[in-house]
């Protein structure tokens, strides 16, 4: 920092951010909780204030808040959409000044040095926020002062503005834990009769280093400004969009065309220099009467190469309905993946690029999970010694191993009418409206369900499994359930 | 006297050919081990059975299969089209259920010849179109004398072809040496 400017600091507390964000989902009237489940009990995760004054805490098992307040109401919590509203408050506090960082899980901090005047002075500023917050719905405490430590302990204890290089003075009255400082500390320091922050700044400070080690001071210092501390502004993630507004409005798919390739180039520079590859793309034309055409392109692996991309379009273009004109083209990447630059290599690569850009061709009409491929499982269950994957989102492995030989096709297994119960292979047998006469069986080949795995078609027991050649040709697989006597037929040999 | 088999089965390539009968789908896989490069295997999502990629690991590796899954015929003829317009699978396998046009047999024949891929239908007896190259009945035989362990000793007939004569041979699959043999015909 240079000279002339003093640093100044806000901290901004949300005390019921879980809360306030469920109750501005769905507003209620009344006493209202959010439950987590933690060790075998739920307790509460978050209160509003009308519950508060009932007498509820954080923390409280839940069946012990409904019994002191029956008509408590309350949702389940969810801490990982707390995390993105904080974080899309953060990005509201950028409003406000380019600095701004998170505290904790349930505040803000932000470096307003040189940027209150814009705002026609702190206390301005403090109201414009105090302002926004409350329309939104939010509780917040606000606290300003010279360091992080100073606006920290403003905004938990007692909601104030500490004036220039006053640090001292704002905080005095305040009790030490508004210090940061841990519980055992806290306790430790009220046995010595050090309660407020005056206090502790008047006592000795060898004699409290020995006694609570350096952490203490420092948090000390860092209140009043002798030490300092930093905020860290959280980096932006990489926004990829590009769009272009045209003076004139266009209609030709050669035209618009033409400037999806302008954007595409746009966009895979932006990518290139992020190490990164677009797995789906939306394109948006707007039309002259505002109305939205979109073309989703999803590939079937991550690219970056305008010239193999662009193609790929041409099928999405064919359903898009011009009306009076197109007046404005967004591209966005809806999705991407990391894709690091790789080593040019001598053996030519060509032929899988051509296949992957076919996947991508044939999944834009019948979706790009429907192309599968399978991949080797470990289980001794017929239907269960392969996976299937969508072949976009898959690599291919070859770690098949076969010890004896299986059938080409397998189907659900097709019981065979008729009473054959009995352990040794039937002489003649109907399937499929056809009489088939047995003419060598090999087996049996014994395989135990997976007791581990629930599965319905297995609840027949164990199966023996016999390949059965017929006269008439045809060679099947068929097996026996010794445990409910019975034969189906589950397969047939290539 | 039969014609020479090899006249007429590594099939011709850039062509649609069809096949019919009970081990349709052997002939299906023994093209696709012959194929160089993956292979597109076009079925009909409703199908109860599946393929089982331990049954055609005899024959090929089943990492250069890709399976689409396709909701009607309409959609299995356009990716057909479109994986054979593109060239970069050299076998094209599709599953017929409904008859096939003479529009859409040669629309397929034609972009068979764009792309130098072969395509092969699989069509339940009689629903071919008339655009095909070839078309053959497969069926499986009883083998009298030897106990056949890995695979199904099959007649496959030539009933159609428009380059050359028809002929019926037997031929049973070899699993260690990944070749198809010929069998000569034994009387029952």
């Amino acid at each position: 920092m240079f000279d002339g400017m003093q640093r100044r600091v806000v901290s901004i507390w949300f005390p019921r951010l879980a809360s306030d964000r469920a109750l501005r989902l769905r507003p209620l009237e009344g006493p209202f909780a959010l439950t987590l489940h933690q060790g075998n009990t739920n307790r509460i995760y978050c209160l509003n204030r009308a519950a508060e004054q009932q007498g509820l805490s954080r923390g409280m098992p839940f069946s012990d808040a409904r019994a002191f307040c029956p008509d408590l109401q309350s949702r389940p919590s969810r801490p990982n959409e707390d995390r993105q509203f904080q974080l899309a408050l953060r990005r509201w506090a950028l409003r406000y000044c380019p600095w701004v960082g998170l505290e904790d899980d349930d505040g803000l901090v932000l470096d307003i040095s040189g940027a209150a005047h814009l705002f026609g002075g702190e206390a301005e500023l403090l109201m414009d926020m105090r302002q926004s917050l409350s329309r939104a719905g939010i509780s917040a405490a606000i606290g300003l002062g010279d360091s992080r430590g100073a606006a920290w302990a403003l905004a938990h204890y007692g909601e104030g503005r500490a004036e220039v290089g006053q640090a001292l003075d704002a905080l005095q009255e305040l009790p030490v834990a508004a210090l940061r400082l841990e519980e055992k500390t806290v306790t430790a320091l009220g046995r010595l009769g050090l309660r407020s922050i005056s206090d502790l700044a008047n006592a000795a400070r060898a004699p409290l280093t020995r006694r609570f080690g350096t952490d203490l001071l420092m948090r000390l210092d860092q209140a009043l400004g002798q030490q300092p501390e930093q905020i860290t502004p959280l980096k932006d993630p990489p926004h990829y969009g590009v769009r272009m507004t045209l003076p004139e409005p266009i209609g030709h798919s050669s035209d618009v065309m033409a400037g999806t390739e302008r954007l595409l180039t746009q966009l895979c520079a932006k990518l290139h220099a992020q190490e990164t590859g677009a797995r789906v793309l939306c394109l948006t034309l707007r039309r002259v009467d505002q109305d939205n055409q979109q073309v989703e392109l999803r590939l079937a692996r991550p690219m970056r190469d305008a010239k193999r991309i662009l193609p790929l379009f041409e099928r999405g273009f064919g359903d898009v309905d011009a009306g009076y004109g197109i007046d404005q083209l967004r591209l966005e990447a809806v999705q991407v993946e990391p894709m690091p630059v790789q080593q040019l290599s001598h053996v030519s690569t060509g032929g899988k690029d051509r296949l992957d850009d076919l996947i991508t061709r044939i999944g834009t009409r019948i979706g790009l999970e429907n192309i599968q491929r399978f991949l080797p499982a470990d289980s001794h269950i017929p239907e269960r010694s392969y996976i299937i994957a969508p072949a976009a989102f898959s690599v291919p492995n070859s770690g098949w191993a076969t010890i004896r030989s299986r059938p080409l096709h397998i189907f659900p297994p097709n019981p065979l009418l008729g009473s054959h119960d009995i352990p040794t292979p039937p002489k003649h047998f109907r399937w499929r409206r056809m009489s088939f006469s047995t003419a060598r069986a090999t087996g049996p080949e014994r395989i135990a369900p997976e007791w581990w795995l629930e599965d319905d078609s297995w609840r027949s027991g164990v199966r023996d499994y016999w390949c059965i050649e017929t006269r008439q040709g045809r060679r099947l697989w068929l097996f026996f359930t010794p445990q409910s006597p019975s034969w189906y037929v589950h397969g047939e040999f290539a | 006297m039969t014609p020479d088999f090899s006249n007429s089965f590594p099939l011709r390539a850039a062509r649609v050919h069809e096949v019919c009968g009970a081990s349709a789908a052997s002939l299906a896989v023994v093209c696709a081990a012959q194929a160089k490069g993956p292979v597109l295997w076009i079925r009909d999502a409703w199908r109860p059975e599946t393929l089982n990629p331990l049954g055609i690991s005899p024959f090929f590796d089943p990492a250069k299969l890709l399976i689409a899954q396709v909701k009607d015929q309409t959609e299995g003829l356009a990716v057909a089209e479109e994986a054979l317009r593109d060239g970069s699978t050299p076998l094209v396998v599709l599953e017929i259920s409904q008859p096939l046009g003479l529009i859409h047999g040669r629309r397929l024949q034609l972009s068979a010849k764009a792309g130098k891929s072969t395509g092969l239908c699989l069509i339940p007896d009689g629903m071919g179109s008339n655009a095909a190259e070839s078309r053959w009945r497969c069926v499986p035989i009883y083998d009298v004398f030897s106990a056949s362990a890995d695979s199904t000793l099959q007649r496959w007939e030539l009933i159609k072809n428009k380059s050359g004569t028809l002929g019926s041979w037997h031929v049973r699959w070899d699993a260690a040496s990944r070749r198809l043999n010929l069998v000569s015909a034994t009387g029952e």
